[in-house]
């Protein structure tokens, strides 16, 4: 994948497929720009330090508190709070450290021109520090949460790091997409489809001839096999996506392009469980996380298809699909009803009210119950045709 | 028996008949002290072959200090473990002391209670007469071979050896064979001494209540003197000196009326060479001056002319109230001599790896009239062990006490103080644990043991009182200093975390900008030192006390090593407390990441499957 691009600068046009094979990782302006970023951030650290004054980087904060809802343009954005980090701070001198050595492997990670996934960048910043028995890593996680600070930092994306996550997501449908370079046909995908890649910037996935009217993203890969499985894709005329539960950056930058660029509407099914909640809401509205990504993957205009609580008598399923709301499902369940996004939705409010009522969850695979494809056949098409879904 | 049956058999059914008076007087006849305690052996401490050994060393080794301080020579004591078989010894000590005059060698070390301290009033290790003949008995007993004495009084004289048999049923000795040394044996470089060497069924191991143990911990309560030690394994062990001050000789007081009992009072009485009873007050106690003699006498309704004949039990009874009754000037004290807090210090310091130590000498009380004082010493930290529980070591007259700890007045003092004052944890009726020493001496003309083994000291309430009042003084001394190493290891930490990040954040900065690494390392490096300068000033003359914001200034009980406190700080360096805002190993994203997940994270969905 990481291929040396012969002509980086020359992107391709999202509409048409390229004549040339175009292997570029990211097109040079974006990558100077993040790269003069990065300078920006360590000429600040030599700075202060050469003045001997305590050096800082200010990360935006990532709460919920510094999170806020933009009614108008229906998605999550990050507040101006900003928490300072300080290299003479005893509980922040590590985490600082961290920073500067992430960074500094970024800048050599977009020099070099490669991609790596962030376990590559965590083993790549991975030492002992001199002198002592303390590793710069505890612990991959330890590294996520510091790339990300930076990404905030520095105002930047991890695509733009050439940073990619571990891949999840699949995709079957009436298209044709441009991945790095190769037309692959979306028809033609057997039983395991396409996997979505991790970084799914304009200048890595290109669209090509696209037929379908609509996307279904459906949670999980075991829902999404039964699907591809009957052909919905080609009965319905449409793309099948899969996120393998809350879904990745990538499959959400995927589903945004589709929504955005090529005007396709995108309904999701998901569990009827408050996680199902809210994968729709990180899906429509970005995620408290990543806020700041928002912008460029919220769809405000998804659509949550199912399943509902209502289902349970309006399908006539049987006992055996119910499983009961933990404590800490109903909790959530509470949170998310608080979402301003979900505040002033009738149909939200009622829909997770009778959840509560009712006092179990449900999976898309409770369906099952009823007929191997009744999922297929009967459940998405009667919602579809009705325009039954809540928004 | 079977003619007894015939002649008795009036009685119903007299199967068996006791013997009459006359036929028990034939079995009735002295016991000779040295035949009771050859049967009751562990009343002195030969319970065992292990500590039997132990014991034989401390008898011979205790008296050795004694001479030697009695006739002011500083002590120079070899020990020697001379191993024949799997559970027999050879156990030699010799000493530099004055010697034993030749005709007193037999009654010293052939006769049970015999000796120079049991009727005299004086601070000394032995007291009762027992120790080295009981020892040489118990040799006897186990190997049949006799106790080896060889004895030099002067530069002038031959050292002369002796050879003893006991004989227990006439608490005596005899003499196998005795013979003179010649000039030059080499034994006794300062012209006088005594070896003993006895020949014993023992069983050496090493631990706790060893004989090693009793050295270790005689070298601490007696750092004025030297031993050497060699072990069954031949190795040569110095235990050196602490201190080359030999400390000041005690003196000998006379009874205190209020420590005396009824019975030897009127032993006392019988046994006085004065005739009247107000002369017998005055010059047979300490503190009775004539006005009080006049007031004891009065208030036993006698005058202080009354003939001492003429005081029979009804009379002796009578005083022996008046006294409890009168006020009575308390003993003199000074014929205590504590260890000192410096020489305590001195052999806390050279026999224990800590960090910190204090130490307290009390001033003296009294104890059914009888003076004390309590010392306590207290080491903490170092390369103590941290997860068990503190250890108590105890003396009286400066001799450890191995066994029966829980039965020992300062072993309960211990218990009764309230550690966690002092930042070390304590469960309720437990020893604290904690990397901590503590030793606790008592000093007394006589210390009240429990039995005749002289293991541990008998509860009283003045003395339990005393030992926790001196718990608490080096308690409280250590808590201050727990408190003040808790900031200092926190600002060290501090300054240990910057320079260690440093070096990482110059390179890594230098490779993003192009500045020199070694230019930015310098530059925060100076940052950092100016950042925790207080830690620096007091963690840098390291091997010496610290100077600067001292809690303990010019005080002479504490001393403090700060190069065994930074081995202790290596090893706890992860459990450091966090004093920042993001204290955990979190990142910015705080509450959403802990509710949610992170959106990249491997979608993990928590489910429990439960039917409604
Ligand atoms: N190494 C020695 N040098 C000089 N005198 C000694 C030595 N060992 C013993 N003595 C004398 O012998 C006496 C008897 O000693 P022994 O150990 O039997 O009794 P003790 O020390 O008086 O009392 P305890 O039974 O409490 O030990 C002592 O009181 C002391 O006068
Ligand atoms: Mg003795």
């Amino acid at each position: 994948m990481a291929k040396k691009s012969k002509s980086p600068d020359s992107s391709t046009p999202a509409s048409s497929p390229p004549a040339k094979v175009n292997r570029s990782v990211s097109n040079q302006a974006t990558r100077e720009k993040t790269l003069g970023k990065i300078l920006e951030l360590g000429k600040s650290v030599s700075k202060s330090a050469l003045a001997e004054t305590d050096p800082f980087v200010d990360v935006p904060s990532r709460t919920m508190s510094n999170t806020s809802y933009n009614e108008v343009r229906r998605l999550l954005q990050m507040g101006d709070a900003t928490l300072r980090r300080n290299l003479f701070n005893t509980g922040q001198a590590r985490k600082f450290m961290q920073m500067v050595l992430l960074s500094k492997g970024c800048k050599d990670l977009l020099e070099a021109q490669k991609t790596l996934s962030l376990r590559g960048m965590y083993y790549m910043s991975l030492h002992t520090i001199a002198g002592t028995k303390e590793k710069t890593f505890d612990d991959q996680e330890e590294s996520d949460g510091i790339l990300e600070d930076i990404e905030v930092a520095i105002a930047t994306l991890r695509e733009n790091l050439h940073l990619f996550a571990k891949k999840r997501g699949t995709m079957v449908g009436n298209i044709t997409v441009v991945d790095n370079g190769d037309s692959i046909d979306c028809r033609r995908m057997g039983t395991g489809g396409y996997a979505i890649p991790s970084i799914c910037e304009p200048s890595v996935v290109q669209f090509g001839k696209c037929d379908a009217k609509f996307v279904l993203h459906v949670e999980k890969d075991t829902v999404w096999s039964r699907f591809n499985e009957d052909r919905f894709w080609e009965k319905h005329n449409c793309i099948l996506t899969e996120g393998s539960g809350q879904p990745p950056r990538g499959v959400r930058r995927l589903l945004y392009r589709l929504n955005k660029e090529l005007g396709l509407p995108v309904y999701c099914l998901l569990d009827c469980d408050p996680w199902g909640h809210y994968i729709y809401s990180v899906i429509k509205q970005g995620s408290i996380n990543l806020a700041f990504e928002s912008e460029r993957m919220a769809i405000p205009d998804a659509k949550y298809l199912g399943i509902r609580s209502g289902d349970f008598v309006r399908c006539e399923l049987s006992d055996d699909v119910k499983i009961s709301l933990n404590d800490r499902d109903i909790e959530r369940a509470k949170q998310i009803a608080e979402y301003p996004w979900f505040i002033k939705k009738k149909h939200w409010q009622k829909e997770i009210q009778l959840m509560l009522r009712n006092g179990f969850k449900m999976e898309v695979e409770s369906l099952i119950t009823k007929d191997i494809s009744y999922v297929t056949e009967t459940y998405v098409p009667e919602r579809l045709k009705a325009k039954d879904w809540i928004d | 028996m079977d003619a007894s049956q015939q002649t008795d058999s009036k009685k119903s059914s007299p199967r068996r008949r006791g013997a009459t008076a006359e036929e028990m007087s034939e079995k009735q006849r002295e016991i000779s002290v040295s035949e009771f305690f050859a049967k009751n052996r562990h009343l002195l401490g030969f319970d065992n072959p292990r500590k039997a050994l132990m014991t034989a060393v401390k008898e011979a080794v205790d008296n050795a200090l004694d001479a030697c301080e009695e006739a002011c020579i500083m002590p120079h004591i070899y020990i020697e473990l001379l191993q024949r078989s799997e559970t027999r010894f050879k156990v030699t000590i010799r000493d530099n002391g004055p010697g034993i005059v030749r005709k007193q060698i037999e009654n010293i070390f052939g006769r049970l209670l015999y000796g120079s301290k049991f009727h005299r009033l004086k601070m000394s290790r032995g007291q009762q007469g027992i120790g080295i003949s009981a020892a040489g008995m118990y040799g006897l007993m186990t190997t049949g071979q006799p106790v080896l004495i060889i004895s030099k009084t002067s530069k002038k004289k031959p050292s002369v050896e002796v050879l003893l048999k006991m004989d227990t049923s006439k608490n005596r000795a005899d003499v196998v064979s005795e013979t003179e040394h010649p000039e030059d044996d080499g034994l006794f470089p300062d012209g006088h001494g005594t070896q003993v060497s006895i020949e014993l069924e023992g069983r050496y191991q090493q631990g706790r209540q060893s004989v090693d143990e009793y050295l270790d911990q005689t070298a601490i309560a007696n750092p004025h003197a030297h031993f050497t030690y060699v072990n069954p394994s031949n190795e040569t062990i110095e235990f050196k000196r602490g201190t080359n001050e030999l400390p000041p000789e005690a003196t000998e007081i006379l009874p205190h009326p209020k420590g005396i009992e009824l019975g030897t009072l009127i032993q006392m009485i019988e046994r006085t060479e004065r005739t009247q009873i107000g002369g017998f007050l005055q010059e047979e106690f300490s503190r009775v001056s004539p006005s009080v003699s006049k007031d004891i006498c009065e208030r036993a309704g006698i005058t202080g002319r009354t003939w001492v004949k003429q005081i029979g039990h009804k009379e002796a009874e009578a005083i022996y109230k008046a006294i409890q009754e009168a006020r009575i000037m308390s003993p003199s004290t000074d014929c205590l001599v504590p260890i000192g807090t410096k020489a305590l210090l001195s052999g806390l310091l050279k026999e224990v790896k800590a960090e910190f130590f204090t130490a307290c000498t009390r001033p003296a009380d009294v104890y059914r009239g009888n003076p004390f004082l309590i010392e306590v010493g207290l080491a903490f930290g170092g390369e103590l062990p941290k997860d068990e529980l503190i250890r108590v070591i105890r003396f009286a007259n400066r001799v450890p006490l191995l066994y029966q700890q829980a039965a020992c007045a300062s072993f309960k003092a211990v218990l009764e103080t309230s550690w966690k004052n002092y930042g070390i944890s304590q469960s309720r009726g437990s020893l604290p644990d904690g990397p901590v020493v503590v030793m606790v001496h008592m000093a007394s003309v006589w210390v009240p043991f429990t039995s005749e083994s002289k293991e541990a000291i008998a509860d009283y309430d003045e003395i339990r009182k005393e030992m926790k009042l001196a718990l608490q003084e080096v308690g409280r001394k250590l808590g201050i200093y727990l408190r003040r190493r808790q900031r200092m290891r926190n600002e060290g930490e501090r300054r240990s975390i910057f320079e260690r990040y440093i070096g990482e954040i110059a390179q890594a900065t230098a490779s993003i900008t192009g500045t020199s690494a070694k230019k930015i390392y310098e530059s925060l490096l100076r940052v950092a030192k100016r950042k925790t300068e207080e830690a620096d000033a007091v963690l840098n003359d390291e091997g010496k006390r610290v100077r600067d914001s001292d809690p303990f200034g010019k005080d002479d009980s504490v001393v403090i090593l700060p190069g065994r406190v930074a081995i202790a700080q290596a090893d706890s360096d992860d459990d450091s407390s966090d004093d920042s805002d993001e204290g955990s190993k979190k990142s910015a994203s705080g509450t959403a990441k802990t509710l949610f997940g992170d959106d990249d994270a491997p979608s993990k969905k928590p489910r429990t499957r439960k039917k409604a």
